[in-house]
């Protein structure tokens, strides 16, 4: 699967949780842009994981702030 | 534990830097909440790190602050802190092994009251071996930091402990989180894990914040298809939960399939301590592996003589643990007709959590009830599951019929004066 298409993917799904409606680009911060709490988080990774059915430790998690570092994340994880 | 400004159980990163901009003082990055914590206090509400008990009177009351206090929110479950017994071991260990051991259980801190305590946690768990450590914390901490290693995976219920979390943040393995008690979501990842990884599961059978347990059986038995290891901290429910007091998992017929309980001597025992208990044949390594084991002093010949006495007689204590569920049944009953929200439909362990509708009503009902004379733990966001606030209630085997009739009518008082209740 190819970097634009995971984007699109992922794009969909963090839809619900981007309660401000914010532009998400590459450089969208999970927590400064887009405001998410560790609640959201989980939910958030979850929907991701069984979507992609995968897993994003929190080892691989405290890598990612950005938007676009989780793309990159899934396309290397998905391989 | 409550709180002016709490803590959350998964830990945070706390950033650095900014050094030419703050002088160099690495305080700075807690100025944020130092300003909370001295805004909340303006508002005149009492510091509740300010709890100071002048006198113990007994398990279930204190004098703070001038005023005796029934205390509904030690942990102390099976009121085993004044038990005569206990208090003459301690004394009589004293006497004879001092006041410490000033050293590692690897080295001179090893006393025969240690392998005594070691031997009644096997007789009361039936099991083959035990292991002490100086606190609870530090038995999550080394266990599971040790036995996770790189390339290991370890899953573990979203709303655990501190001291999972910590020692999961010390070891080297992967960390998954899945959605509190959500036997589908556990086992979605167990089966995304790379093949050929060692995989633990970690559970706890009471989670303190709502007093609500998990169902052991069914999320042992699929940690058990997928290969992997089970660690359960039974913290909350060592000597109440289960027909010989061993827990949920004992209650729930699978505690054999469990590969390492992690307890406590600071809740039911009554003392300090912590412990892991196992039937693994290899166990014994631990004791030179595990690192919060070897490089900290072992606990005093007193604390490990009241624990060792403690523990013997819970092995014995039905007739506690039936008059400690009628207690935690009446107080669920009497507070859920009086119109509150409790954590948990029906009264599950020990502990009775009162949802507040928000943090500054939950803070004036927990000044409230200590006006009344009634002490409760006050947990607020970000330490709460789903951000709420809630007045923690756990019940000691010691409350009598009376007590806790008393703590229904001072919760309706209190519960009218915060306006919670109509």
């Amino acid at each position: 699967m190819d970097r634009a298409e995971t984007s699109a993917r992922i794009a969909a799904l963090i839809e619900p949780f981007n309660k401000k409606g914010v532009a998400i680009t590459d450089a969208t911060r999970f927590t400064d842009d887009l405001e998410f709490d560790s609640l959201t988080v989980m939910d958030f990774v979850a929907a991701i994981e069984d979507e992609f059915d995968i897993i994003i430790s929190m080892n691989a998690q405290a890598e990612i702030e950005t938007y676009g570092q989780l793309v990159d994340a899934v396309v290397k994880i998905k391989g | 534990m409550t709180d002016a400004v709490n803590q959350p159980d998964q830990p945070e990163t706390i950033v650095g830097g900014n050094a030419p901009a703050n002088g160099g003082d690495l305080f700075s990055k807690f100025d944020p909440l130092i300003q909370m914590r001295e805004n909340l206090l303006a508002t005149g509400v009492t510091d509740p790190f300010g709890l100071v008990m002048e006198k113990v009177i007994s398990p279930t009351v204190a004098l703070c602050n001038g005023r005796e206090t029934i205390l509904l929110g030690t942990y102390n479950y099976m009121g085993m802190t004044f038990d005569p017994d206990v208090i003459a071991a301690g004394k009589q260990a004293l006497d004879d092994f001092g006041a410490g051991t000033t050293g590692s259980r690897v080295l001179n801190g090893t006393y025969a009251g240690h392998r005594a305590v070691e031997e009644a946690l096997c007789d009361f768990y039936a099991m083959d071996h035990a292991m002490v450590f100086s606190t609870g914390y530090q038995a999550n901490l080394g266990i599971i930091s040790t036995i996770a290693g790189k390339g290991d995976y370890i899953i573990l219920d979203i709303d655990s402990h501190a001291s999972i979390w910590d020692g999961c943040k010390m070891g080297d393995a992967e960390v998954v989180p899945f959605k509190h008690n959500d036997i589908e979501a556990m086992e979605k990842r167990l089966k995304r894990i790379p093949e050929g990884a060692g995989k633990l599961v970690i559970l706890e059978g009471v989670y303190s914040m709502l007093g609500d347990i998990a169902p052991l059986r069914e999320m042992i038995a699929i940690a058990k298809k997928y290969g992997a290891m089970v660690l359960v901290d039974e913290a909350h429910s060592m000597g109440f939960i289960g027909p010989n007091g061993r827990g949920v998992a004992e209650d729930q017929g699978c505690l054999d399939d469990v590969d390492f309980v992690i307890g406590t001597f600071s809740k039911s025992v009554g003392t300090v301590g912590g412990f892991c208990v196992s039937n693994h044949p290899k166990f014994e390594i631990m004791r030179l592996v595990c690192r919060p084991y070897v490089f900290t002093a072992s606990l005093p010949p007193s604390v490990v003589a009241t624990a060792a006495t403690s523990i013997r007689k819970l092995m014995n204590a039905a007739d506690k643990r039936a008059h400690l569920w009628e207690s935690s049944r009446t107080l669920h009953k009497g507070l859920t007709d009086a119109g509150f929200q409790l954590g948990t439909d029906s009264p599950q362990s020990a502990i009775i959590a009162v949802i507040m509708p928000d943090l500054e009503r939950g803070a004036m009902m927990w000044e409230a009830l200590l006006h009344e004379g009634l002490y409760v733990n006050l947990a607020r966001p970000p330490a709460t599951p789903a951000n709420m606030t809630l007045l923690r209630c756990s019940l000691c085997a010691e409350h009598s019929a009376e007590q806790v009739q008393q703590i229904i009518g001072m919760f309706i008082r209190a519960g009218k004066t915060a306006g919670i209740l109509g």
